[in-house]
């Protein structure tokens, strides 16, 4: 300041007249915030973008409680919600083991620093490990659906309503068209997708014979529920519309319903996994610094409380990608 | 301010971030039960065309994002100008990018559905 040409501005003494500190925040933390700022308005973009899908869809988007029901080791037992629940209480915990490394670092508490910390990276990595569960289990599905030729999805369920798997419906054994084509078995060998398990043919069969099948249609009714179609409708729409099978999901097809379903549930929850993973990356790097004494050379942990600020910031996402993927 | 939070005594910041976990820890659980139940009342009583039982998972979570960002990232000990050039740019933009996508999903919908072509065969 003392090298302006203006001696005197007219306003010493006010707050943002110059001279100042107006924000009492260092340059670091402040990039930090509108870093974060700008990242909380992508995810608020592509949560936005989720938002208009679903309710150009609403009368026909999956039943969130259905698709996510695994729980390790319970394999088979329906529990909706419980292993999301359970990862989002990993994340807020390492946020908590995140902040008390920042507190820790307050009181140039070496070692409390370091405890907290790889706590915190621990959590990141469980978080990160329940994450490719969640998403292996979502890829490989679990019973199966027929798709229409306008693409959109039939299940199948029993009298009673409940869901019955591909295999249950199918005459005869998993057999397929014909072998998978694979590198190892051939000199000409080309891509292809894994073939089916089962031909639309065995399906039809096996659903002509049990007198137990209904089609179940991606239309909720007013109750929220899947429409359960008639013994007469399920034959007339199996028999003239279906045109193939899908097992499990990916980019352009899934067994659960709207394809823009399994669009959005890689792509938020992968960006988001993403930053995850960058965090964890950070905070290794982080780490090693206060082990080697970087910040207590310094005389500041500060460090500690920007890559803080991430984490905390991953953790506030994943609350709101919980409530609109889980939830609502 | 880093220099704020130091010069509390360290129990009494320790006492935050703790009641703030058990806080957080019970506004999700309580999401996961209503998530779990889905009780009739709260799915079939709609505001503005949604459920009140999604405004409540709604509310809880702007709730705890205002926990997560005030207690774990001390914006709580940020000056009034720093605060308000985070929090008021998102909350605006936000709002008003979500208001003009799901007036427009909306719309979407009811040509989709209401139209005299049929998306189903």
């Amino acid at each position: 300041m003392d090298t302006t040409a203006v001696a005197k501005t007219g306003t010493e003494g006010k707050l943002w007249g110059g001279g100042k500190q107006p924000l009492k925040a260092s340059y670091g933390k402040l990039m930090m915030w509108f870093f974060i700022l700008s990242d909380a308005l992508t995810f608020s973009g592509f949560l936005a973008a989720y938002g208009f899908s679903r309710f150009k869809f609403s009368t026909e988007w999956p039943i969130a409680d259905e698709v996510f029901n695994h729980f390790p080791f319970l394999h088979g037992v329906d529990a909706p919600m419980f292993y999301v629940a359970l990862m989002t209480f990993i994340l807020i915990f390492s946020s908590v083991t995140m902040v008390l490394a920042v507190d820790a670092g307050h009181h140039m508490n070496k070692k409390k620093v370091t405890l907290y910390m790889a706590l915190t990276i621990l959590g990141g990595a469980i978080f990160l490990g329940s994450q490719a569960w969640e998403w292996s289990n979502f890829i490989s599905g679990e019973y199966g659906a027929v798709e229409t030729r306008s693409g959109k999805i039939l299940q199948f369920a029993n009298n009673e309503g409940e869901r019955v798997a591909l295999e249950d419906v199918a005459s005869g054994e998993r057999e397929g068209l014909r072998q998978q084509h694979t590198e190892s078995e051939g000199l000409w060998y080309m891509d292809e997708k894994a073939l089916p398990e089962f031909t639309l043919d065995q399906i039809k069969a096996g659903f002509a014979a049990n007198e137990d099948l209904r089609i179940r249609t991606m239309k909720l009714d007013e109750n929220g529920e899947k429409t359960i179609l008639d013994r007469e409708t399920s034959l007339d729409y199996l028999n003239n519309r279906g045109i193939g099978i899908i097992e499990g999901a990916n980019m352009t097809k899934n067994e659960y319903g709207a394809p823009l379903f399994a669009d959005f549930f890689f792509f938020i929850t992968g960006f988001h996994g993403f930053h995850v993973f960058s965090g964890v990356v950070i905070l290794i790097i982080i780490f090693f610094n206060v082990l080697l004494g970087t910040y207590e050379k310094r005389g500041s942990y500060e460090m500690v409380e920007k890559v803080g600020l991430y984490w905390h910031f991953v953790d506030l996402v994943w609350v709101f990608v919980f409530t609109f993927f889980y939830l609502v | 301010m880093a220099h704020d939070t130091a010069t509390h005594d360290s129990s009494s910041a320790k006492k935050r971030i703790w009641s703030v976990f058990i806080i957080l820890s019970v506004l999700t659980i309580v999401e996961v039960i209503f998530g779990y139940i889905r009780p009739r009342f709260f799915v079939e009583t709609t505001f503005i065309n949604t459920p009140i039982l999604n405004w409540l998972f709604i509310i809880l979570t702007i709730v705890k994002a205002y926990y997560i960002v005030w207690a774990f990232m001390h914006m709580e000990h940020e000056t009034k100008g720093l605060r308000r050039v985070v929090v008021w740019t998102a909350v605006f933009l936000i709002c008003y990018l979500i208001a003009i996508l799901l007036i427009e999903g909306g719309y979407i919908e009811e040509v989709y559905t209401g139209g005299h072509i049929t998306w189903d065969f």
